[in-house]
């Protein structure tokens, strides 16, 4: 839970609410990418970049070279599957009716 | 078992291991007498285990498992709360899945959604928020718990909901924070640490600066490391060679991640939602002060304690550990976890009955994967 995982940043889907699609792993998912927004408030510049995502929010970003150490590290450590796991179950979830 | 490719540079990380041998032997540090390193953060107790990195290093050293999981540390008391709001006909109840195995005095999060409870895992609090927005007619309570690392992204969620003026999303904030448990370690006189390393992740939130007081006050050293077997090599080389040496500092071994001020949107973000708890409850450590955090005044709409009248402090019973489970003495390093009467037997990963058996994180769940096996460090290419 406390290990990032690193997603590259896809398409920015709502400007306002800060939002990115992110593909972290071969899953395309929203993610927030407030803490890790340009100074001059570009966000399209962070399209193509990697960043390091806790619970749905890039917290840093980070090279190429790192993401694909990390995402090794975390394939051993089983918190790949881990994370695509929560994901899903996240998005049946939200879709789930009373 | 091959652990080559693993140590990705076995040639390095062999030249490590020698410095570590070689530091270790200029301390004096025996089997008998170790030099003692505790890695703060549950994600590197993970890391240390799956590589064995403990069976790697010289006798003279002992890795000390510190209070860094967040699932580790939660209180039956506060599980039991979470049953109690989850098991509301008009609550939706949403965490993460690690949450929902920690076992509570009458039932898990787990059980109770078996026994009917709308109890809903997520990724990210911003799937409650999604989950609050489509089901307007009911309340949709977040159970935030985590260090500075998850800190944010609750907070975020509040500041979020507030704009959206989302009246049916509160969180259930459980949120604790890294430096008061070190401190309350140190102070305690039966611990013996000689140097830290210290959580990575947590310091690309925070930074290094909130560690300032254990080399200022406590002369003892802490670097802050990544999670790669080399990253926690060196790191724990960077604290031998502090205490060699005599220093104490603050270090930042994983620099190429953690900036030395931290991330200052997500501190800001946390400083605006959040403040101290005068203290609060840790399984296996007692009460600590100012180690827990709780929603302002400002944003008491979305806090979950005033709006149902639950929550740390709100109810006087004590809640015992389960019977026969030693989590307070692995916690505080006193035994390791194969020395639990349960180990193994009455707990295991499938059917915890401590919470450090849940996560991947927490010293017992990773011994019990990983116990054995001493790593070979195979000739390099
Ligand atoms: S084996 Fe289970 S009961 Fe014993 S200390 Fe570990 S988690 Fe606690």
């Amino acid at each position: 839970m406390c290990l990032g995982i690193p997603g590259q940043i896809r398409s920015i889907s709502d400007y306002e609410r800060k939002l990115a699609l992110v593909e972290v792993s071969g899953v395309n998912r929203e993610i927030n990418i407030a803490c890790i927004m340009p100074e001059d408030g570009d966000a399209d510049s962070l399209i193509d970049t990697w960043t390091l995502v806790h619970v749905g929010f890039a917290m840093s970003r980070i090279d190429e070279k790192e993401a694909a150490l990390t995402l090794e590290l975390l394939t051993e450590l089983g918190e790949v599957q881990a994370e695509i796991d929560a994901m899903r179950a996240a998005e049946s979830a939200m879709e789930q009716a009373t | 078992m091959k652990y080559a490719d693993e140590f990705r540079d076995p040639v390095r990380a062999r030249g490590v291991l020698a410095q570590i041998e070689e530091a270790i032997d200029e301390i004096g540090a025996t089997a008998d007498a170790p030099v003692y390193i505790m890695e703060v953060c549950g994600g590197h107790t993970h890391a240390i285990f799956r590589y064995g990195l403990d069976k790697l290093v010289p006798e003279g050293l002992e890795f000390i498992h510190g209070p860094g999981c967040p699932v580790c540390v939660l209180p039956m008391a506060r599980v039991d709360e979470c049953v109690e709001l989850a098991e509301r006909s008009d609550v939706i109840f949403t965490t993460f899945g690690d949450a929902m195995r920690v076992p509570g005095t009458r039932k898990s999060l787990l059980q109770a959604k078996a026994d009917g409870a709308d109890v809903r895992m997520v990724y990210s609090p911003l799937d409650a928020l999604e989950i609050a927005r489509r089901n307007p007619n009911k309340e949709v309570v977040f159970f935030a718990l985590g260090f500075e690392t998850t800190t944010p992204s609750s907070a975020l969620c509040i500041q979020q909901a507030s704009q959206e003026d989302l009246s049916n999303f509160s969180v259930f904030c459980n949120h604790i924070t890294v430096p008061p448990p070190i401190k309350a370690l140190l102070d305690d006189p039966h611990m013996k640490l000689d140097g830290f390393v210290g959580p990575g992740h947590v310091s690309m939130v925070i930074g290094i600066e909130p560690y300032q007081f254990i080399a200022r006050d406590y002369g003892k050293p802490i670097v802050v490391a990544g999670f790669e077997p080399l990253d926690l090599l060196q790191s724990v080389l960077m604290v031998l060679e502090q205490i060699r040496s005599g220093r104490a500092e603050v270090e930042n071994q994983y620099s190429r991640v953690v900036p030395d001020d931290g991330n200052p949107v997500s501190i800001a973000a946390c400083e605006n939602v959040y403040e101290p708890r005068e203290k609060f409850e840790w399984r296996g450590l007692g009460e600590i002060d100012h180690s827990g955090l709780k929603i302002r005044e400002e944003y008491k709409r979305f806090d979950a304690e005033s709006k149902f009248r639950i929550g740390y402090g709100k109810a006087s019973r004590i809640v015992p550990e389960p019977e026969g489970c030693s989590c307070s003495d692995v916690m505080t390093g006193k035994i390791k976890p194969p020395q639990c009467a349960q180990f193994g037997k009455g707990c295991t990963p499938e059917m915890p009955l401590g919470a450090l058996m849940v996560s991947t994180e927490g010293a017992c769940a990773a011994y019990y994967h990983y116990g054995g096996a001493r790593p070979e460090l195979e000739p390099a290419q």
